[in-house]
């Protein structure tokens, strides 16, 4: 129990010792499984604060103070406990300066009088008066909570399938591989099991048999005994040689190299296509709308990839590549011709963004006005080229509020039926702010699939 | 180990102990030593074996959720408590305590890392030997809990909740302790006397009694006909209740021993909350009087140490001006609700007492022949703090002259009336008023909710019968009560009824009927 400790003992005869102890260092953050069930516990209503706080468009400090409020009841801790409703009761209160006996006092206007309990202590906290329970969630709860049961469609199937990026991974030993690869570690440890298994001579033995024999020539004349010892030497030492040149230091049998396999490796990449129109036909309103879905969905992305790139194109009848702050406040004005941006889109993406390493993602938002001549050019670019190209296209329409389209726009027919042979587009419509997450949840909701069924 | 002999090198004053607001080991030490010196000659404080911790503000948090208590198991309301004290802090609506102590022994106390050298100190002869000598000594807490047992408890209990997580799902367990922490209050022993809790016999024979229990057929629950069958009457009633023990107030006991659908380890589970709830039941009634005691200890002391010069002024200085932080009341106007600041309070009263040991006035001769003058101080008020609680302590010391400096004055509620009445203000009529009227508020028998089991229909549905006794106006919350009835199902399993009763006409006021779910 006692980590670091920098104890202090004393002992007297009179006196009980006293332990001093340093418990800095032990681990912190006892409650941070408390913490954890506790947010599971009051998981919904975190939830719904969290994205009440998003609708009330505060989603551009998404990830900063995430302070969320939840009405109490979801973690109330009832108990029996008794309240003041009638009858009399007499409280004492101190600071008297004015009052003498007799004297009668306005009832202050809160109900029940000063205080509910009566006990010590147990005041206000007891009454059921916590209406609400303060979260300060970190980045990560705040949007695990976000976006929790929503998912990138497909996934995991597409990644692999459309990567062709893969990096090399150890799986295991092999006998036979580049020098560079070579284990030497292992390879020796065979070598030496190898050496002493056949009995290969040491070289210390051959020294030794060389020392002896130079000794005995040098000392001539000998004796027979001598001479007798000299021979037996040389005999001994040319089959040290043999066996030492039959039985090699590091035979191919030893060698061991490490293995390495390619493995594909799902691309933590992603680009993210913002398409705009922002002819005439759209206004502020709308425009900001639109924005709302791709700041969500950027959000999203975030967390899903490493690395997310950003390309904003805006179009009226030319489409061009800008900046974020060109694309939301910049106003323009004209026609209106969609294919522009999606050629524009198909070709930025096929010079920087290739499809084997990238996560493609395409949002368009339009009010589905199109010039009459181009939405035939539009629906072929998007199913030949864009669609086979990108992990998934979401189409939002803000339909305005002063021109409420009942039928559909050419645009969303013609989307629509290249939706439903296409799991991967994605079209809705969004009337107002409000329902911008609630589009959003549905296009990424994990049960998409029989959204395209 | 080195021995000292007492009155020795050790006892002659060493000149300053620090000086400036950096501390550190030796310091620490030497200052409690220091306070143990003047602790022992001067006060004759009896204290457990000190364990000193210093911990991190962050460590601090984490002791409060759990009560000071160095482990607990792991449940969610901690982590509530957590968050909630937590967030207060970051916003800087709640600074922290300095310390913390825990009734224990060792006795612990953790001292935050960010305390200057004072405070340090302070928080040294506060806690360790203020409390720890209060903790030792009060009746209270030498008749109700063992503290030589309780951290080995705790430690038993995290490891058969967290088995039982394993075992049967978080979920499962979750289900028992919610409903238990929901009727701890009602889950302590209040009248049967001294029974002190043998937390160390408790864990050993846990399991061997759960086993034994196991092999046992529970005869209760037995509805033979030929039981029943001719005389259903008082007399078999009578006899079955007192098979149960009923009347029973302690909720959580009952429904351990009886509850007919509970598994073995949800009953330990029951059982580790009612001991700590047990554990526990003592300090809110003396809670005024240790942090009177404690307070009045290390004002006494750390005056001392001044005197000595062992501290300099400024260290001094910063001790009245925390000190006096610690015990400011601020009046009903500053927002000083009906509730006083038990620091305040008790230090108050401990420094009255002491005064009146030693220059009584005329006053103070009539109303407190016994000890006026006796020149006494600390044998009186070790006396008190030994044998008194919050209630029957305010009864018996709370002086005018007290009275006076808070300047109280008693109101009146009538609900009757539109108004409220001054009844009662700081003058020779209105003393034994006051004094009385906060002496009940520190009655125990006013901020716990008592309730009892009366009745269970043994021979039909089972429902339990539970009587609340109490005044007409002061009922049960009823929202509060209905929800915590439903975790009074959880754990019966059959339906509950509780009645509220106007203890005075004997009229059923409300009842509330819980059935279980399906």
């Amino acid at each position: 129990m006692v980590h670091a400790r920098e104890a202090v003992r004393l002992k007297r005869e009179w006196c009980r010792p006293v332990d001093i102890i340093d418990r800095r260092p032990n681990p912190h953050g006892k409650n941070i499984e408390n913490r954890r069930r506790v947010l599971e516990r009051a998981r919904g209503a975190v939830q719904k604060a969290v994205r009440d706080s998003v609708a009330r468009g505060k989603i551009r400090e998404i990830g900063q103070g995430n302070a969320v409020s939840v009405p109490s009841d979801a973690l109330h801790e009832p108990t029996f406990h008794r309240i003041f409703t009638e009858g009399t009761r007499e409280i004492v209160l101190t600071g008297n300066r004015e009052f003498s006996r007799g004297d009668r006092l306005q009832r202050p206007p809160s109900t029940g009088g000063p205080g509910n309990g009566g006990g010590p202590g147990q005041g206000g906290e007891k009454g059921g008066a916590e209406d609400s329970f303060r979260f300060v969630l970190s980045r990560d709860e705040f949007l695990d909570l976000f976006f929790d049961d929503l998912e990138l469609p497909d996934l995991i199937k597409r990644e692999i399938s459309t990567t062709e990026n893969s990096v090399p991974s150890r799986s295991g030993l092999s006998n036979e591989g580049a020098p560079s690869h070579l284990d030497l570690g292992r390879t020796m440890r065979r070598s030496v099991a190898r050496r002493i298994g056949l009995g290969r001579p040491k070289p210390d033995d051959l020294r030794e048999i060389d020392e002896r024999i130079a000794e005995l020539e040098a000392r001539r004349p000998l004796d027979a005994e001598e001479i007798e010892e000299l021979e037996r030497q040389r005999e001994r030492r040319s089959m040290i040689r043999q066996r030492m040149a039959r039985i090699p230091w590091v035979d191919p049998v030893d060698l061991r190299f490490r293995r390495y396999t390619m493995t594909p490796q799902p691309s933590t990449r992603a680009v993210m296509f913002c398409i705009m129109d922002v002819s005439g036909s759209m206004t502020e309103r709308m425009k900001d709308l639109a924005k709302q879905f791709f700041l969500l969905l950027h959000v999203f992305l975030e967390r899903r990839y490493k690395k997310v790139d950003i390309v904003f194109i805006r179009h009226a009848e030319s489409a061009e590549e800008v900046d974020e702050e060109t694309f939301f406040h910049d106003p323009r004005t004209g026609g209106t011709i969609v294919s522009s941006a999606l050629e524009l889109m198909r070709g930025i993406q096929r010079e920087r963004y290739p499809s084997g390493s990238w996560n493609i993602y395409v949002a368009q938002a339009s009010d589905g006005d199109n010039a009459s001549s181009d939405t035939q050019r539009t629906a072929s670019l998007l199913q030949d080229d864009i669609l086979p190209v990108v992990q998934y296209y979401a189409y939002i329409e803000v339909s305005g509020s002063g021109a409420v389209i009942r039928g559909e726009t050419d645009l969303w027919r013609s989307y629509r039926t290249i939706a439903e042979q296409n799991g991967h587009l994605a079209i809705r419509q969004v009337g107002d702010r409000k329902e911008i997450f609630p589009v959003f949840r549905d296009l990424f909701s994990r049960q998409h699939d029989h959204a395209e069924a | 180990m080195d021995q000292i002999v007492p009155g020795g090198a050790s006892a002659t004053p060493g000149g300053l102990l620090y000086s400036g607001n950096d501390w550190n080991f030796q310091i620490i030490r030497n200052c409690y030593d220091a306070i143990q010196e003047i602790a022992d000659k001067e006060l004759g404080l009896e204290i457990y074996a000190n364990r000193i911790e210093i911990i991190t503000s962050e460590q601090m948090l984490d002791v409060y959720t759990s009560h000071g208590m160095p482990l607990g198991y792991k449940h969610w309301s901690f982590g509530k408590r957590f968050i909630g004290h937590e967030s207060a802090y970051r916003r800087g609506l709640m600074g922290l305590a300095y310390e913390v102590v825990i009734n224990s022994d060792p006795c612990i106390s953790y001292l935050m890392e960010e305390n200057s050298a004072t405070m340090q100190a302070l928080v040294i002869a506060h806690a360790a030997f203020g409390h720890n000598h209060f903790f030792r000594n009060n009746r209270l807490f030498r008749e109700w809990t063992d503290p030589s047992q309780i951290l080995d408890y705790l430690e038993f209990a995290r490891g058969f909740i967290a088995r039982c997580e394993e075992r049967h799902g978080q979920r499962a367990v979750e289900r028992i302790l919610d409903a238990a922490h929901a009727l701890q209050n009602q889950g302590v022993h209040r009248h049967s006397g001294a029974r002190k809790l043998d937390l160390k016999a408790e864990q050993q024979r846990a399991r061997a009694r759960r086993e034994y229990e196991d092999s046992m057929f529970n005869d209760l629950w037995r509805t033979l006909p030929s039981d029943v069958a001719g005389e259903k009457d008082g007399l078999q009633d009578s006899a079955t209740r007192r098979r149960l023990g009923l009347p029973e107030e302690n909720l959580l006991y009952f429904l351990e021993k009886n509850a007919p659908r509970l598994a073995p380890w949800e009953r330990e589970i029951i059982r580790i909350v009612r001991m700590v709830a047990q554990y526990f039941y003592p300090q809110p009634q003396v809670k005024m009087m240790n942090e009177g005691c404690a307070t009045w200890v290390h004002a006494y002391i750390m005056r001392r140490l001044h005197e000595l010069g062992r501290i300099d002024d400024a260290a001094y200085l910063e001790v009245i001006h925390s000190t006096s932080n610690v015990i400011n009341q601020p009046g009903f106007e500053a927002g000083g609700g009906p509730s006083f600041n038990p620091y305040a309070l008790g230090h108050a009263m401990m420094t009255d007492i002491a005064r009146i040991c030693v220059e009584p006035s005329d006053e103070d001769r009539r109303w407190f022949p016994d000890i006026a003058g006796n020149g006494d101080p600390v044998g009186t008020l070790r006396h008190a703090w030994a044998e008194y609680r919050d209630e029957s302590f305010i009864q018996q010391f709370l002086s005018p002259k007290v009275i006076r400096d808070f300047r109280m004055f008693r109101l009146r509620d009538d609900t009757t009336q539109p108004y409220l009445l001054v009844d009662a203000i700081h003058d020779e009529a209105g003393y034994r008023d006051i004094r009385r009227s906060v002496a009940l508020t520190y009655d125990p028998g006013t901020f716990y909710t008592e309730i009892e089991i009366v009745d269970v229909d043994l021979l039909g549905d089972r429902t339990l019968v539970l009587e609340h006794r109490s005044r007409k106006g002061q009922m049960l919350q009823p929202s509060d009560a209905r929800q915590t009835l439903d975790y009074l199902v959880t754990l019966w399993g059959y339906g509950v009824v509780l009645k509220e009763i106007d203890s005075q006409t004997g009229e059923v006021v409300t009842t509330h009927a819980v059935n279980p779910p399906g």
